[in-house]
């Protein structure tokens, strides 16, 4: 499954993209009498399940359009509080100046670092982490391990995950002395199952499913907080970020009716298939 | 060469009906390429205008979000690996070829050749996903970290192995019966009937053989995207990560935006100005080894 689906959502994110393709602001579709349009602009990292989400919705309630566009977190912020979008999409809190802003979370981006069951190390500082994947600390005897050298296993560029972990580690990916590049968090956690030396971060979500389903993989705690979707769930667990929909005063009529059908359980399995961890149980 | 159009008598309406629904599809055969090259320029043209051609050569690495997009190493990933796994895969799979032909007995070359055939209808991630959990480990239980170009080679070997060895083992049975019958009756024996008829005789195929392997593996992309380890560098040895083009491609695309969007169809560029030359060498080659062959 992993694979496959990596490919056909590869594909299918090509697609959209083409379609969607960088619009200037001007060239903005604009809402037809005849049907209800809602435009969504903003982060590329939620841009996929907030498309996914908007598919579903369409067929629920025949007659509306939703578009999505991607162009980074700012520019969901900006096109919300312009008016150029009904609905901004942000990978992250709102900040304490755009608290006149209106943000619905739908879900939460949480990653985690793993190593291999095999390894004796259970706990490393923020400093260790940052200390190994440039490059500083290339054995595991530094940091009371096995004397074997280390295994960084990297994320290729562009994607979420990469971007969130330099972001808290206060890294630039050039920093990064990689031993393996990895696209998708499946084909990380192969990775790291099948070398004890490995160290290397996913998404939460998949991680801890796969570790209580006999992947020979753990999953470390960062700041002493325990990895797990429940942390992230609540805001404690440090290398997460909530996902959220942003609107320029509370939602009202056709935004309020989707950024609801975004946060209820309807949307469960999608916001699963894209790795985010979902609002509840 | 002889020409149809001069020795054909009858002008009927099926015959020219024929000739240019020929024609039509020849031309779309062709037309197709073109129309791949013209998307992939049209495609990479905003990186070519912003970036500029000299930069995919200079900058200092491959780093497309902190606008650097240096090529050159994944270029010499894919022609490693490549290289590597043809001067692998050629002696091997000819010599089974030639193993299958004369020397097994006939049952065990029918049963062995349906196996390469098999081995050649296994789709790649089914070897990616193969060489990652199975020969990625144990390359690095042996040498640290594991995903390296070696495994790419090997994996790729095992891929381009049945393109060669089936292609090779149908030229080796063209070689007319008259040619073996007569080496026969010289009483040569059957390596120097081998290597002094056989060989040259159907050396044309056999170079086909290898061209086709080359061009399967620059091309392939999930099995060396799972097991080379896509480090952007330049190896320094065998057990070292490389990244190709190809797999460049792969892991990217799916969040690329703007330049860097761009950037990755300039590697697709890269990628087939690589097919290109290989083509070209090929048949530069073939001409001249016909030449001495028929001297």
């Amino acid at each position: 499954m992993p694979f496959s689906s990596f490919f056909i959502f590869t594909l299918r994110v090509i697609l959209v993209s083409n379609i969607l393709w960088a619009l200037p602001p001007w060239e903005y579709p604009r809402a037809r009498a005849e049907e209800a349009r809602l435009i969504i602009t903003g982060s590329s990292t939620m841009a996929p399940l907030v498309s996914e989400i908007g598919k579903r919705f369409e067929t629920l309630h025949p007659g509306n359009r939703v578009d999505v566009q991607t162009g980074g977190s700012s520019r969901g912020i900006a096109d919300a509080v312009t008016g150029l979008a009904d609905i901004g999409m942000a990978s992250r809190a709102l900040k304490p100046q755009e608290a006149h802003l209106f943000g619905s979370v739908i879900a939460y981006d949480g990653i985690t670092i793993i190593l291999h069951r095999d390894n004796p190390v259970t706990n490393l500082t923020d400093a260790q982490i940052r200390d190994i994947y440039t490059g500083t600390i290339t054995n595991w005897k530094t940091v009371g391990g096995n004397d074997a050298p280390t295994t960084v296993v990297n994320k290729a560029e562009g994607r979420s995950t990469l971007e969130l972990f330099l972001q808290y580690f206060n890294l630039k990916n050039r920093d990064i002395h990689a031993h393996v590049v990895i696209g998708d968090n499946e084909q990380g956690i192969k990775t790291v199952a099948g070398n004890p030396h490995a160290i290397g971060y996913v998404s939460i979500g998949t991680a801890q499913y796969d570790a209580t389903h006999g992947v020979p993989i753990i999953l470390l705690p960062l700041r002493n907080i325990p990895a797990t979707i429940e942390s992230v769930r609540t805001g404690t667990f440090p290398l997460s970020r909530p996902l959220t929909l942003v609107t320029k005063s509370t939602p009202a009529g056709l935004s309020k009716t989707f950024i609801d059908f975004a946060r209820s359980s309807q949307v469960h399995d999608l916001i699963l298939k894209q790795y985010f961890v979902p609002l509840q149980e | 060469m002889i020409s149809s159009s001069s020795n054909i008598s009858s002008h009927s309406k099926s015959d020219a009906l024929l000739a240019w629904s020929l024609r039509l599809l020849a031309l779309m055969a062709g037309g197709l390429l073109l129309l791949v090259v013209a998307f992939l320029l049209h495609e990479s043209w905003p990186a070519l205008q912003r970036i500029g051609l000299s930069r995919f050569v200079t900058d200092p690495g491959w780093y497309p979000t902190e606008d650097a997009y240096r090529l050159t190493a994944m270029v010499w990933g894919t022609l490693w690996a490549t290289v590597g796994s043809v001067l692998l895969a050629t002696p091997l799979g000819i010599l089974s070829a030639l193993f299958c032909h004369f020397y097994a007995p006939p049952l065990l070359s029918r049963w062995y050749r349906r196996m390469v055939e098999l081995l050649a209808g296994i789709p790649s991630v089914v070897f990616g996903f193969w060489g990652l959990v199975v020969l990625v480990p144990m390359i690095g239980r042996w040498h640290p970290p594991g995903p390296s170009l070696l495994a790419g080679i090997l994996i790729l070997t095992l891929m381009i192995l049945p393109t060669i060895m089936l292609v090779a083992h149908a030229s080796i049975a063209q070689v007319p019966v008259a040619y073996i019958h007569s080496a026969t009756a010289l009483g040569l024996t059957r390596w120097s009937l081998i290597w002094h008829v056989i060989l040259p005789t159907s050396q044309v195929g056999l170079f086909t053989s290898v061209l086709l392997g080359s061009a399967r593996a620059l091309g392939e992309t999930m099995a060396v995207l799972m097991v080379c380890g896509n480090v952007v560098q330049l190896p320094s040895h065998l057990f070292d990560p490389i990244r190709t083009l190809t797999a460049n491609i792969a892991l990217e695309m799916a969040y690329a935006l703007g330049n860097h969007r761009a950037a990755l169809f300039m590697s697709g560029l890269f990628l087939m100005g690589l097919v290109v030359l290989v083509v070209c060498m090929a048949e530069g080659l073939r001409h001249r080894n016909i030449y001495v062959a028929t001297r």
